[in-house]
């Protein structure tokens, strides 16, 4: 089988789908590797380094789509050549194409493909489960464009992001703002914090909560009661409320950052508008802006695609081509996840895909021109639903009681033990006196684990002073009258039970007076 | 009529319940804590006003004349009670707050015995359910375990008796001799006749007192936070028995409240110290370590010291101090002129704030009870998590005091008995301030290798003297400054 690699024809594109060293391994697997000649150049990869590996340089496109069984590509090959043809149209009938698709967004593109009685496979369509890891090229090129927005974002603002001492004056670090924690996000909170920048994040969904904080970003807690979890761990689109209170939020913190980069993508949608022009306005001057969903018309209504544009001072930058930027080593990850899942397609040396298996199901888009997009859905991942549930434990009850300790049973045991015993031997007063007492027991256990450390000392007196109820029973005992032996025992608890009382109370209001703001 | 006086009384009960409730709800946080406060009062008031009156209301019945003595004692021991209890409270100084919780902890396992022994008397003229028998057993015996622990601790907190674990050879075994004692005792209570089955309890009482000073006098002084809210949850559980004993709800209920309290309160504790609540109650803790330490540890290094004149300019060039109190601290009454200290650090614009470890000093929050006396805005003053992280971008900070609590091989050494224990980070700022008397190790007896570290100096004295010299001193440097 002949696998070719054209040259990638999209303006400002430099990456390419196949390195030397993908070459070589795809020789191993007995393939025949067709590159256009001139098509790692952008990535650094010269002719002579795939000539070396077993490629054979074919000079022009038009012969290397004609000869390959297989096109292997970045961009989806919908650049217009000549005469009305797309790229797309240059593949042999029967041909297969594998590279980024995007069916959803570009269902001419597919259908043109279509005519060709082609196979396709999308590599955006590879679906996020862990054996498909290794086929992520989202994700790859996702943690480069993560970095870069922070890189470019850098050398746009007119400061460090790190704060210092010097002797020249002192300065606080820059505030990064980051919305949508997924990927690039993440990449972009490592990075910047990774300068010295002080980091927030924002996201929707609640389970990546831990991921921000473990890269020691402040998460952003929107206080309205909707996750953003959607299938396959991506985000999903939210309720009108839902965005207007997350803008708000946004704005807020917005408006004391020094750079914000937006990531929020909803896959299959246009991007959410989360950075209203009026948190733009409100932003200091000389901030900057990364809207990395500027291809998907941007998070910020004022980005401009592929520009830097200035709005009331601040920067917005609409890059879509940070990988290529990056163009060599966001070629090295995308032509291995390329490769990866070529290999998994494979069966000596031919594609034989088998429609059982979840990747090349959610992979393949056109099977001989047959239209197989989208697959059938798969139930939510396990992972999205007890995520948020946990977390609410955690909000509702961050000091509540501690996951049952290896007491809890024997008490337990113990508790019912008693309760068994106590009503073959005692009578129903006697059961009716433990109920109260083991609810009571409850209700206690629970109304003070929420105590602030700083009054342990007066809730001890306090308790300490109600403890001294046992007044209470000294007084119930005078009820034999006379003054004999059972009267002046009783006179004496209740003597002390009161010094407990008064003093109990007395000195923790003296404590309480002083604690002040 | 009778039976709306009853159901009168029981909802005053429910009423005085919930308030006790509230009041332990309200002392959760700063805000609700006076409010808190008033309410345990108004429940206390509401519980013992109705049950005089019931009481007064069935006497009215009886005969006149005895009745009425009984209500005079009755009166006259609260009125006495309530005096007293006011006076302790107004005078004690808050450095000694541990000790007027521990004495008044005792009074409460002393009432309870005393209740029971009151109940048996009153109830033995009847026939008198096994049940109720075992009720008064176990009232008598929390009660008496609490009262002698109480004194033991509260002579311990003094200093009248040593603060070193008492640790005889056998003594899990000698206290399970003692349990064994009581429940034979408690059996032969329960089938014996009227005199004998007296002395069978006042057996009880005593064995029981042993048990109790024996349980307290193996705790090592460090332990003290612990042990005092352990003693207060036994207080509870006492007056919960007592109100089994009496078939009074309201009695049982609140009993129930203090119990779990007090549990809950000794269980973060020893969360806080990384250690098992059973090893505080059986006092096993740091056997060896503990039996041969106090103070005989010796250097195993050259230390820094430093002048409280050298240690003002440090303070003076910082942007940042935190502030780590210890017993030492509350030894030394310098809560005041470490506010005086902290105050004008801020004045000169440094960033201050005090890091309290959970079980600094010898009562739960006894460190923060101590700088509100001093007038510290509780807002500076930051538990372990909080401010765990801070260190690092820390100029200096001063530990005052304390030992065990930042001592850096409780995370490092695990041969350490501390090995485990959360401690205060404070060798990660850049300068490290320790004020001391001496070179003596802490109460657990460990030697704290922060004293040998390159960015630790020692600052030896009085705490109070030697934060009043850097008060001076930076006094001093501030007017020069302006």
């Amino acid at each position: 089988m002949k696998v070719g690699i054209p040259k990638e024809m999209f303006p400002g594109e430099r990456r390419v789908a196949a390195t030397p060293a993908t070459v070589a391994r795809m020789r191993k697997l007995g393939l025949e590797v067709l590159v256009q000649a001139g098509a790692g150049a952008g990535a650094d990869y010269a002719d002579a380094a795939y000539l070396e590996t077993g490629a054979e340089i074919v000079p022009d496109a038009e012969a290397l789509w004609a000869q390959a069984d297989l096109v292997l590509k970045v961009r989806p090959p919908d650049v217009p050549v000549a005469d009305g043809r797309l790229e797309a149209d240059r593949l042999k009938e029967g041909g297969a194409f594998l590279g980024f698709l995007w069916p959803g967004q570009n269902k001419p593109l597919v259908e043109r493909l279509a005519a060709r009685k082609a196979t396709a496979f999308a590599m955006d369509a590879v679906p996020r489960i862990t054996r498909a890891q290794k086929m992520d090229a989202l994700s790859a090129m996702a943690n480069l464009v993560g970095y870069r927005a922070v890189i470019e974002a850098s050398s746009h603002l007119g400061r460090m992001f790190g704060g210092q001492m010097t002797a020249a004056g002192r300065f606080p670090p820059a505030n990064v703002l980051i919305v949508g924690a997924g990927v690039a996000g993440l990449a972009a909170i490592a990075a910047a914090k990774g300068l010295g920048a002080s980091v927030k994040a924002f996201d929707t969904r609640a389970a990546v909560r831990e991921q921000i904080e473990s890269l020691g970003a402040t998460f952003l807690e929107l206080d309205v009661k909707e996750t953003g979890e959607g299938e396959g761990g991506y985000a999903k689109e939210m309720s009108e409320a839902f965005l207007a209170a997350e803008q708000a939020l946004i704005a807020q913190h917005a408006k004391s950052a020094d750079v914000v980069i937006t990531t929020a993508l909803i896959p299959g949608r246009p991007a959410p508008a989360l950075l209203t022009s009026g948190a733009v306005l409100s932003m200091a001057p000389g901030s900057v802006i990364v809207d990395l969903a500027a291809e998907q018309g941007g998070n910020c209504p004022l980005t401009e695609r592929d520009k830097v544009v200035e709005k009331f001072g601040v920067k917005i930058l609409g890059f879509t081509d940070l990988p290529s930027r990056m163009a060599r080593q966001a070629s090295d990850l995308y032509a291995m996840t390329v490769y990866n899942l070529l290999e998994d397609l494979l069966k000596e040396g031919k594609l034989a895909v088998n429609l059982e298996d979840e990747v090349h199901r959610g992979a393949i888009v056109l099977q001989e021109g047959k239209l197989l997009w989208p697959p059938p859905s798969k139930p939510k991942p396990p992972s999205a639903a007890p995520q948020p549930a946990r977390k609410k434990a955690e909000l509702t009850a961050h000091a509540a009681p501690p996951p049952p300790s290896k007491i809890g049973p024997v008490l337990g045991v113990l508790a019912a033990g008693l309760l068994a015993a106590a009503g073959l031997v005692a009578g129903s007063e006697f059961v009716e006196h433990l109920t109260v007492f083991l609810l009571a027991c409850v209700v206690g256990w629970h109304v003070i684990w929420n105590v602030a450390p700083a009054l342990h000392t007066p809730l001890m007196s306090v308790t300490n002073a109600i403890s001294g109820i046992i007044l209470v029973g000294g007084i119930l005992l005078m009820r034999a009258g006379g003054v004999g032996a059972v009267t002046v025992l009783a006179a004496v608890a209740i003597l002390i039970a009161t010094i407990n009382v008064a003093g109990g109370f007395l000195v923790t209001q003296r404590m309480l007076r002083m604690f002040r703001r | 009529m009778i039976g709306s006086i009853a159901s009168v009384q029981r909802l005053a009960y429910l009423a005085a319940a919930m308030l006790f409730i509230f009041s332990l709800r309200g002392l959760s946080t700063q805000e609700t804590a006076r409010r808190g406060n008033a309410s345990g009062i108004l429940g206390m008031v509401l519980a013992v006003a109705v049950t005089a009156f019931a009481l007064r209301g069935s006497m009215a019945g009886a005969a006149g004349a005895s009745g009425a003595d009984a209500w005079g004692l009755l009166a006259g021991g609260i009125a006495a009670g309530a005096a007293i209890g006011a006076v302790l409270a107004s005078r004690v100084a808050m450095t000694s707050m541990p000790e007027l919780v521990a004495i008044l902890h005792s009074f409460v396992g002393a009432a309870a015995v005393l209740v029971g022994l009151a109940n048996y008397l009153e109830a033995s003229a009847e026939a008198s359910s096994a049940v109720h028998a075992v009720e008064i057993v176990v009232g008598v015996f929390i009660g008496a375990v609490t009262f002698a622990g109480s004194v033991v601790a509260f002579g311990k907190l003094r200093g009248t008796l040593g603060s070193k674990p008492l640790l005889l050879p056998g003594r899990h075994l000698f206290n399970a001799i003692l349990m064994l004692g009581c429940v034979v005792l408690g059996g032969m209570f329960l089938s014996v006749p009227s005199p004998g089955a007296l002395w069978a309890l006042l057996g009880i009482t005593a064995l029981a007192c042993v048990l109790g000073a024996h349980l307290v006098l193996a705790i090592g002084g460090g332990d003290m936070p612990v042990v005092v809210s352990m003693l207060n949850s036994y207080s509870g559980w006492a007056a919960a028995a007592a109100g089994f004993m009496l078939s009074n709800d309201l009695l049982i209920v609140t009993g129930a409240l203090v119990g779990s309290s007090g549990a809950i309160l000794s269980i973060i504790m020893c969360r806080a110290m990384n250690r098992s609540i059973w090893n505080v109650i059986f006092g096993g803790f740091g056997a060896a370590p503990a039996s041969s330490a106090g103070g005989k540890v010796t250097p195993a290094g050259p230390v820094q010291e430093a002048s409280a004149q050298q240690v003002a300019d440090m303070l003076a060039a910082a942007r940042s101090v935190i502030v780590v109190p210890g017993y030492g601290m509350a030894v030394a009454q310098a809560q005041h002129p470490v506010k005086e200290l902290t105050t004008l650090l801020q004045k000169r614009g440094t960033k201050v704030r005090y890091a309290i470890h959970p079980v600094a000093g010898r009562l739960p929050g006894h460190m923060n009870v101590l700088l509100a006396e001093a007038d510290v805005s509780y807002e500076l003053v930051k538990e372990m998590d909080e401010i765990n992280e801070d260190f690092g971008d820390t100029d200096v900070t001063i530990v005052i005091g304390a030992n065990d609590i930042v001592n850096p091989s409780a995370l490092t050494d695990a041969s350490s008995p501390i090995y485990g224990m959360p401690v205060l980070e404070v060798w990660k700022s850049a300068k490290v301030v320790m004020m001391k008397r001496s070179m003596n190790a802490g109460y657990a007896g460990v030697d704290n290798p922060l004293s040998y570290r390159d960015n630790t100096v020692m600052l030896f004295g009085d705490a109070k003297a030697t934060v009043t010299k850097l008060v001076a001193a930076l006094q001093a440097a501030t007017s020069e400054a302006a």
